[in-house]
């Protein structure tokens, strides 16, 4: 970066706000090494007691793998749905096109608060106990949105002429989805997954209300800030646990990027914005 | 017809899902928010009684003007806060914009309660803020500052959601042509108009899609205030939550949680005559 940048007011303030951000997460890495049950200053030595703790501790450890287990399942559904509905509106021009695009982005606008009771109550209605299953079929609504959005940018970058060769070629609908299309959505539905992954590993406001005897990780989180003494390992755990996630983002923001051209991401989410527009599309033709 | 059918399997599937899982509840929520309250919970008849419960108690009604209020000043604090976040990175930031981009969001994506709990280390009376007043001089006795306060709870929502705004408005940023500043300075516009007239005015969706994106889930918020807020910085979340899974009443938390959902679709209609729902659909 040239000296002028260095100099402007904006790069200082995006250091300062930057640094501020971060300030609260290393604060809490610095008390996870802190040789004391209070989370308060003074420091007063170092340890690594509370991550052998950590791995002692049954519970904990079982909630991690509840939340992994539901994060999984979660965005596997999801991604696989929401990219169903990528290439529906995204290659095909249908009535109803539009009510598709909102409804699968509306759990996008709706407080959580409003969803989790929902399913708490849809649930209660047809008998079916709270777990995480249930847990899981919430986090799949609130997933759905984010795979539409990363896969139909990617489909929307392609070029529909791919198709149209491999079935000129003599490839079947279904054979050019699987060895066309899909493999070359591929990395966008990886970081959707991923996406996906990281949102349901921390969400708690909708996993509260839906949650059965088993928690989640953040569940289970929430129940030990009670107990100020647990707070140590439940802090060593979170700094963990941001670690790995930095390094699953990091891994995402490169997938969704891999292969793409070098245009900026931000043309791309235009690009999806005028096809999700219901006008009529030129190729690939409407459904008749 | 071989269209239709391909599009009826790529559809069904996802079309199920949403409609047995999300819209059915939410209808189910909404019948059920018309049915009597706690102990005949389950005769069949439906009455008006939750809304006129609703309507005749002001506690609930404040609590729900609070939530409202609270939720626009973060979501309005966090749009200014991230504003210039946005225009460094998309101006001036150069080759660096994507990797700086990623540093600014890995905060959003950890921990969200323990980023929560990280401002009670703050705020707390042995917190940073206080040893930092008193090693100065400038504070004599440990006392929580802002801690089980509205004020805390607004503090750190903003904290919490400042860098999910500053990416829409990075990405209106960012489709602005730059051909244009130039043809204003050409023409002897000062940058400060400039910025004024061309920049911020075209940065609008990016800008209503940040609030949003904010005050949606602020509206709503529970847990934010009950691990800050303390008994003053309740929330009408708190409220649902409490009806669901203390008070034991259903209906009227239903009746409580369609109203929140009526009064931010509306809100959202008067937004959205300023701009398209697809500027919040993006990023």
């Amino acid at each position: 970066m040239d000296r002028k940048v260095l100099r402007s007011f904006s790069f200082w303030y995006f250091v300062v706000a930057t640094a501020l951000l971060y300030l609260p997460i290393l604060l809490l890495m610095v008390f996870s090494f802190n040789d004391s049950t209070s989370l308060t200053f003074p420091l007063s030595g170092f340890t690594l007691r509370w991550y052998e703790r950590l791995f002692q501790s049954g519970e904990l450890l079982r909630s991690v793998w509840n939340s992994v287990a539901v994060g999984v399942a979660s965005s596997l559904v999801a991604t696989a749905l929401g990219t169903m509905i990528a290439i529906a509106v995204v290659r095909y021009n249908f009535p109803g096109r539009g009510v598709v695009v909102a409804v699968a982005a509306m759990p996008l606008v709706i407080p959580y608060v409003v969803l989790g009771v929902a399913l708490l109550i849809a649930f209660s209605q047809v008998n079916i106990p709270l777990s995480l299953w249930t847990v899981t079929a919430g986090h799949v609504v609130i997933n759905i949105p984010l795979v539409v959005l990363i896969v139909a940018a990617r489909l929307i970058g392609m070029e529909p002429n791919l198709e149209e060769a491999a079935m000129d070629l003599g490839a079947t609908y279904w054979g050019t989805l699987f060895r066309v299309t899909l493999p070359i959505a591929f990395p966008a539905m990886v970081a959707a997954f991923l996406t996906s992954f990281t949102t349901s590993f921390d969400e708690f406001a909708l996993a509260f209300f839906l949650v059965g005897p088993e928690p989640t990780l953040p569940v289970y989180i929430f129940s030990q800030l009670r107990y100020p003494s647990r707070l140590p390992i439940v802090v060593a755990l979170a700094a963990l646990i941001m670690v790995a996630s930095v390094l699953l983002i990091v891994f995402a923001e490169w997938l969704r990027r891999y292969g793409q051209q070098p245009s900026r991401p931000a043309e791309a989410t235009g690009r999806v914005a005028e096809r999700l527009e219901p006008r009529p599309l030129r190729s690939a033709g409407g459904v008749s | 017809m071989e269209n239709r059918q391909r599009l009826t399997i790529l559809m069904v599937p996802p079309g199920l899902w949403l409609l047995l899982l999300f819209l059915v509840p939410l209808g189910v929520m909404a019948l059920y928010s018309f049915r009597p309250a706690a102990p005949d919970a389950h005769a069949a008849r439906l009455t008006l009684d939750n809304y006129r419960e609703f309507f005749a108690n002001t506690a609930y009604q404040r609590l729900l003007l609070r939530s409202l209020w609270i939720a626009s000043l973060v979501a309005a604090v966090s749009v200014v806060l991230a504003y210039p976040l946005a225009y460094f990175l998309a101006f001036r930031a150069g080759p660096w914009r994507v990797t700086l981009l990623t540093i600014l969001i890995v905060p959003a994506w950890t921990s969200y309660l323990l980023r929560i709990l990280s401002w009670r280390l703050i705020l707390g009376s042995n917190g940073i803020l206080n040893s930092a007043l008193i090693s100065l001089g400038l504070r004599e006795e440990a006392a929580p500052i802002l801690l089980y306060s509205q004020a805390a709870v607004t503090v750190t929502l903003i904290y919490v959601w400042i860098p999910f705004v500053a990416l829409p408005i990075f990405a209106s940023l960012e489709r602005i042509n730059k051909s244009l500043l130039e043809a204003a300075a050409d023409l002897g516009c000062p940058p400060w108009q400039a910025f004024l007239r061309v920049t911020l005015p075209l940065s609008m969706p990016g800008v209503l899609a940040g609030f949003f994106f904010a005050f949606i889930p602020t509206v709503g918020e529970y847990v934010t205030p009950l691990l800050v807020g303390g008994s003053q910085g309740i929330m009408y979340g708190n409220v649902i939550q409490d009806q669901f899974l203390r008070g034991l009443n259903w209906p009227l938390g239903s009746a409580m949680s369609l109203v929140m959902l009526v009064v931010v679709f509306v809100l959202m209609a008067i937004a959205l005559r300023f701009v398209r729902l697809r500027e919040l659909v993006e990023v």
